[in-house]
């Protein structure tokens, strides 16, 4: 029941988006489409996943036993890092398909700030592996949600009649904004 | 002379948020009082002069096969040192800032600076550079934090100046307000580069 909580309120509630300004960055850069929106979000569920209980272990088991707790943020960076390197070439040899969907994206996915985020609220928040784990899930299903929806959104826009100051990046923040507002309905089903 | 033009070109012409677009996080999630705004512009400047320099200094010594890398490994080094500092002489505005201040190691602006401006020039140059775009990030964040408090709170650094008749509108200090008032800054923009553009195509 806890966990359903958990995962609820991190997908909803307090959307790592629209609430918590986590990866705003690919959610201006990526949602010109839904079919790179998909790409990207099923990228970053992949990776914020892998790279969030790694993150753990690697707190919990190396940080912490040798006292190096302040060093988390670094070692954390470097452990997303090598990681996300690590998928690009292992995808690239073991499972081209996957690859040629998720190869665009993983570059990108270093300097996003919503895996380097997650990884450190979950230590944070002192939760254990698994719910790290579904800490994690639910987080990224929330981005990609936000994402697909925002692409959704703006494949429309793109017909629609706009004053020449709106067009570009300042209408998809007021399309950002209703979309918070929106999710701010959902506060208190918990 | 050479000095002052790389800083002054961080604060308008180049403008790391609102020119470039870079480093939109924080500055949509710190910008609900000024004070925030304002500690979170002192510790990005902090963190983007110190690893310009040493980026600079190490130009020459690091491959550039591996200098991605190398460029985060001195950034988070400089950022864990200011989230020491913060946590021990700042901590109520430590506390607020929260995960956005180890969050600094993955802004956009100051891997691009390193990458396009310090990983090429020698010291003082990057010195001025890192100077200039920090101020001109800081400015850009507390304008928008200015904005988003006095309609939002009444107050400007937590003093009263719409008097008690205001009703705040609570919607500019949600996480909406910070969108909107974007999208009113980049509107904004919008229309002055366009003026721009005509006025030039007049004369």
């Amino acid at each position: 029941m806890e966990l359903f909580a958990l995962i609820f309120g991190s997908i909803f509630i307090s959307n790592i988006v629209l609430a918590q300004f986590l990866g705003i960055c690919p959610f201006l850069g990526l949602s010109k489409d839904i079919k790179s929106a998909v790409g990207m979000g099923l990228s970053v569920m992949f990776v914020m996943i892998m790279s969030s209980s790694i993150c753990w272990l690697v707190y919990t088991f190396l940080l912490v036993r040798f006292g190096l707790e302040y060093l988390k943020t670094i070692a954390f960076i470097l452990t997303i890092a090598a990681l996300v390197q690590l998928l690009e070439m292992f995808l690239k040899k073991n499972v081209p398909a996957l690859y040629k969907a998720m190869g665009v994206y993983l570059p990108l996915i270093t300097t996003n700030c919503a895996i380097l985020g997650v990884a450190l609220l979950n230590i944070q928040e002192d939760y254990n592996l698994i719910f790290t784990i579904a800490n994690a899930f639910a987080n990224s299903a929330g981005f990609t949600l936000a994402l697909i929806l925002m692409a959704g959104i703006r494949e429309r826009l793109d017909d629609a009649d706009l004053p020449d100051a709106m067009k570009g990046l300042p209408i998809v923040f007021f399309v950002a904004s209703s979309m918070a507002l929106a999710f701010v309905g959902f506060t208190g089903m918990i | 002379m050479k000095l002052g033009k790389e800083f002054t070109k961080g604060i308008i012409a180049e403008n790391p948020l609102f020119v470039q677009v870079l480093g939109t996080c924080p500055s949509l999630a710190v910008t609900t009082s000024v004070n925030n705004a304002l500690g979170m512009g002192v510790a990005f400047t902090a963190v983007l002069v110190c690893s310009n320099l040493v980026i600079s200094l190490l130009r020459k010594a690091v491959p550039s096969d591996i200098r991605i890398p190398s460029y985060i490994v001195v950034i988070a080094s400089f950022v864990t040192m200011i989230e020491m500092i913060m946590n021990a002489f700042a901590p109520a505005l430590y506390a607020s800032l929260g995960i956005f201040i180890p969050l600094i190691v993955v802004n956009c602006v100051i891997l691009g600076r390193a990458e396009a401006f310090a990983g090429k020039n020698p010291a003082l140059p990057s010195i001025a550079d890192g100077l200039g775009m920090g101020v001109g990030y800081t400015l850009a964040i507390v304008a928008i934090a200015s904005i988003r408090e006095v309609l939002g709170a009444g107050t400007f650094l937590g003093i009263s100046i719409l008097g008690s008749a205001y009703q705040p509108a609570l919607i500019m200090i949600l996480p909406a307000g910070s969108f909107i008032t974007m999208g009113f800054l980049f509107a904004g923009m919008n229309i002055y580069n366009r003026r721009k553009a005509m006025k030039k195509e007049v004369m």
